[in-house]
């Protein structure tokens, strides 16, 4: 997806920094742009400064500094409920003592909606969520998966064309929240309503975004699409934090244009392909997914470098086979291989060679 | 219906479920049986006792039973003043209770009735012993074995009673003889109880005291009905002579003598009162708490001047429904605070709001009278500041504005604790959720934030209430007369009028009004939408 330049972008955010007690700065010069129809991911683990962005865009905090933008209009001084922003919240946030239709009928009441249009839009939103017959029940009378439902009909309800979730299936179970990440891709796709979606959940964010933004202390460390996020991660926290990953530590001894070798803190030599690291002799952390490891030294490149390793623990997970290797001093490498006829189950005190095709090893900031 | 379930061993697997679920709620009921007890003894039975005062009037009765059953047939219209039979029967029931020294105790019982009756009873009481003495001159005069105690102890004793105090050491209660009782009926009735009283009260033997003037006029009596009974072991002659005799005497006039210690026994009032009450039972006291008054013509209203209770009531609910919403203006904010201060904070505002509770009552109500009164600190304030003349200072004490604002002030808390543990259950997210929907904060607030802290204005609502209807030691203190309670009146009756019945016939009402109310919120709101937290 190509960058979208925050003067077009239906969702900017400038320079925007906030900071609760005048000492500490939670997000740190944050820019972001979100074009029409996008559906976006703050993903980061808790405390990074996700949540805040999202309650800055809705309203219920203000900026410290910097300039938030809606359609081209800066909303700082514009109050949550004049913002025309659907919410979807964890803990759901129906009001408990009103029925699901009155749940729903809410936000059309207060635009002073007539009665009739009002009841054909709350039965329209609830079709929507397969919940038509659920419109006399109370909150309390459902189970979470079906309060969900409702609370992102009620979002929706007023039509609005960006939507904010925040962690909406983080109290689910995984099956429905499999469910739900689907009809609400589905949903949002086919409303072309823009959404920004926090979560702290990394399947639930490669499955549903058209783009991710991986947050860690107050700033985004990379914002791109799932698959440039799974295997073209921009910085080490990124690799640690997405997927699965096996690191290696040492410094770089050979740099190119596409290739490098890393001598490991073991002395083992490796190749790599450099990504954020700078010159000879600079410490890096090299990053390689457990998937993409070989032990089959047949296809790999000729003069391609190997690791010794020794097998410690194999499991067995179904699909596929997961083998814990003690390799360059280190107890944890792991390495996982599909679940195919010919495939070798390595049984622990083997000892093997690895190795890998440079692409698949980047070499990250220390 | 569907088919009962069956146990393994045969049984319906309720009554199964029932058996192994007894041990666990008789185990349950043992635990708490200390606490049950000590509220049943403690609590229970005497609330009980006090609230049936309310209508027990069994004083009357037990007083004079025999005027009782004389005034039974006694009808004021054709008769204004009964007959010679009901005095004597008085005569002799006085002289029976002036001994035992209970005569005043039924002139106050009666005296909350009619006005005055009590100094009637209390001037009578000292004249009793006199009257009648003419009659006891004659029988003196005919036979001077009549003054005699032995004479007496012979007509009226029963021959083993004679027998027993003849070897016994100390002498065995009196026991009358079914003769005397066949022969002299009322004399034998009256003996007893002059028995009685001076064996068990005055600790002397009947057979060294002469009897009282109203055994002479039982006898009289006696003898003018059956001039000749016979008593086996009666001295000879003795009650043939007198039976002979009465005929001639001067007959007893107790109605003159009575009527010359007060004037008031010869009113029908005084009558009229006596019969009114002389049941058992009586709906008096309650009539009396709603300023309604029980006539031998039936129920009226009370004098203007004596019509306090129901105004009294009224005021008391007023006050209380008024001191009840100043503390939901007044708490409600306060508890939103504390409920949305970060935690630190909120648990210093929550020390402050208690912080009265460790104050005595006491001390905070008199804190109130030093502020409030006219030469306070507050009229000094107002004063100064010029807001106020010095020659017209508020009134604010002693009045219903003292007791309203003290009793706002040391109920506060009452409100604001259960107001602040519902508030606390609701989540800032559904304010949150209101306003992304389009609402403003007015209609965030009033269409969902309150309607969710309605159970928390029910439980508060509720307590303040019922504690202040029954308030006491505040309006007292800061009262005056415009402000006290029905609970202070109560109290009066209590401890200075002691007029029990009417003080337990109040608290009884009391008590219903507010399980009257209970059960109108419980049908208009619903108890299971009262929440102290949670």
């Amino acid at each position: 997806m190509q960058q979208v330049k925050n003067d077009e972008a239906f969702v900017a955010f400038e320079r925007v920094q906030k900071s609760y007690d005048g000492e500490t700065l939670v997000v740190k010069d944050l820019n972001l742009a979100i074009p029409k129809g996008e559906f976006l991911t703050l993903l980061g683990p808790s405390g990074s400064g996700k949540t805040t962005c999202l309650m800055m865009l809705a309203g219920f905090e203000t900026a410290t500094h910097g300039d938030i933008r809606l359609d081209g209009v800066s909303v700082n001084n514009i109050p949550p409920h004049k913002r025309g922003i659907g919410m979807v919240f964890q803990n759901y946030a129906l009001f408990p003592h009103m029925t699901v239709g009155e749940n729903l009928s809410f936000p059309l009441e207060v635009r002073k909606m007539g009665k009739s249009e009002r009841e054909a839009k709350v039965k329209r939103a609830l079709d929507m969520v397969q919940m038509g017959d659920f419109a006399a029940r109370r909150p309390a009378q459902m189970s979470g998966g079906q309060q969900q439902r409702v609370a992102l009909a009620r979002a929706l309800v007023f039509e609005p064309e960006l939507v904010l979730m925040d962690e909406p299936l983080g109290a689910l179970d995984k099956q429905l929240r499999e469910t739900l990440q689907f009809e609400i891709t589905n949903l949002a796709h086919q409303l072309g309503i823009t959404v920004v979606y926090v979560t702290h959940d990394q399947t639930e964010a490669l499955t549903m975004s058209d783009r991710v933004a991986v947050f860690n202390d107050g700033r985004i460390q990379q914002l791109a699409t799932p698959d440039d996020l799974y295997e073209r991660p921009q910085n080490s926290f990124v690799a640690q934090f997405i997927g699965e990953n096996n690191t290696l530590t040492g410094v770089v001894q050979d740099i190119s244009d596409k290739s490098c070798t890393v001598r490991l803190d073991s002395g083992d030599v490796i190749d790599a392909m450099p990504v954020n690291v700078g010159a000879v002799g600079d410490r890096t952390k090299v990053s390689i997914r457990p998937e993409r490891v070989e032990i089959d030294k047949t296809r790999l490149q000729p003069g391609a470098h190997t690791l010794k390793a020794e097998v410690l623990e194999f499991i067995y997970m179904g699909d596929i086979f997961r083998t814990r290797l003690r390799v360059a001093g280190m107890d944890d490498f792991v390495i996982k291989t599909r679940n195919a006829p010919d495939q070798v189950r390595l049984t622990p005190g083997t000892k093997i060679d690895i190795g890998w095709l440079a692409q698949d090893c980047r070499a990250l900031d220390a | 219906m569907a088919e009962q379930m069956m146990a393994a061993d045969g049984r319906t697997l309720k009554s199964s479920l029932n058996r192994a679920l007894r041990r666990q709620k008789l185990r349950a009921l043992l635990l708490i049986t200390p606490l049950l007890l000590f509220i049943l003894i403690t609590f229970v039975v005497p609330i009980g006792q006090m609230l049936f005062r309310s209508v027990e009037n069994q004083i009357v009765g037990d007083t004079i039973p025999r005027t009782v059953e004389a005034l039974a047939d006694w009808d004021a219209a054709t008769d204004p003043v009964p007959d010679e039979d009901v005095f004597r029967a008085f005569a002799a029931d006085m002289m029976v209770a002036v001994e035992e020294r209970i005569h005043t105790r039924l002139g106050s019982r009666l005296n909350y009735e009619t006005a005055g009756i009590s100094s009637q009873f209390r001037r009578s009481g000292r004249d009793v012993e006199d009257m009648g003495e003419e009659l006891t001159a004659q029988f003196t005069a005919l036979d001077p074995a009549w003054q005699d105690p032995a004479t007496w102890v012979a007509l009226m004793a029963d021959p083993d009673w004679i027998a027993d105090s003849a070897t016994a050491q100390t002498e065995p209660a009196f026991i009358i003889s079914d003769a005397a009782r066949d022969a002299l009926p009322r004399t034998a009735d009256i003996y007893a109880d002059f028995a009685r009283v001076t064996q068990v009260i005055n600790t002397d033997s009947p057979t060294e005291e002469q009897p009282w003037n109203v055994v002479y006029i039982a006898l009289y009596q006696d003898l003018i009905a059956n001039p000749a009974p016979q008593i086996a072991g009666a001295p000879d002659g003795l009650l043939g002579a007198a039976g002979a005799a009465v005929a001639g005497f001067v007959a007893p006039d107790m109605r003159a003598a009575f009527v010359d210690s007060d004037a008031g026994w010869g009113s029908t009032a005084t009558w009229q009162t006596i019969q009114t009450y002389s049941p058992a039972y009586t709906s008096s006291y309650f009539l009396n708490s709603v300023d309604l008054k029980q006539t031998p013509d039936g129920i009226e209203i009370a004098p203007e001047n004596q019509q306090i209770y129901v105004k009294l009531f009224i005021r008391t609910l007023i006050m209380s429904l008024t001191i009840m919403v100043s503390c939901i203006l007044l708490g409600y904010p306060v508890a939103w605070m504390l409920a949305n201060l970060p935690s630190r904070q909120a648990n210093l505002m929550l020390i402050l709001v208690l912080l009265p509770f460790w104050t005595s009552l006491l001390v905070r109500t008199s804190a109130w009278k030093v502020l409030l009164q006219q030469q306070g600190v507050i009229n000094d304030l107002l004063v100064w500041v010029g807001l106020v003349g010095d020659e017209s200072r508020l009134t604010m004490i002693n009045n219903a504005t003292g007791t309203i604002i003290a009793m706002t002030h040391i109920l506060l808390p009452f409100m604001i604790l259960p107001l602040y543990s519902v508030m606390k259950t609701i989540p800032p997210s559904y304010l949150r959720a209101a306003k992304s929907l389009g609402a403003t904060n007015w209609t965030a607030f009033w269409r969902v934030y309150f309607p969710q802290s309605v159970p928390g204005i029910g439980a508060g609502s509720i307590l303040v209430f019922i504690l202040s209807i029954g308030y006491y030691i505040t309006p007292e203190i800061v009262g005056g007369t415009s402000g006290i309670f029905i609970s202070n009146r109560i109290a009066y009756h209590i401890s200075s009028s002691l007029n029990w019945g009417l003080a337990a016939a109040l608290g009884t009402i009391l008590l219903a009004v507010v399980l009257a109310l209970y059960w109108a919120y419980d049908r208009i709101v619903g108890i299971d939408n009262v929440k102290l937290g949670g």
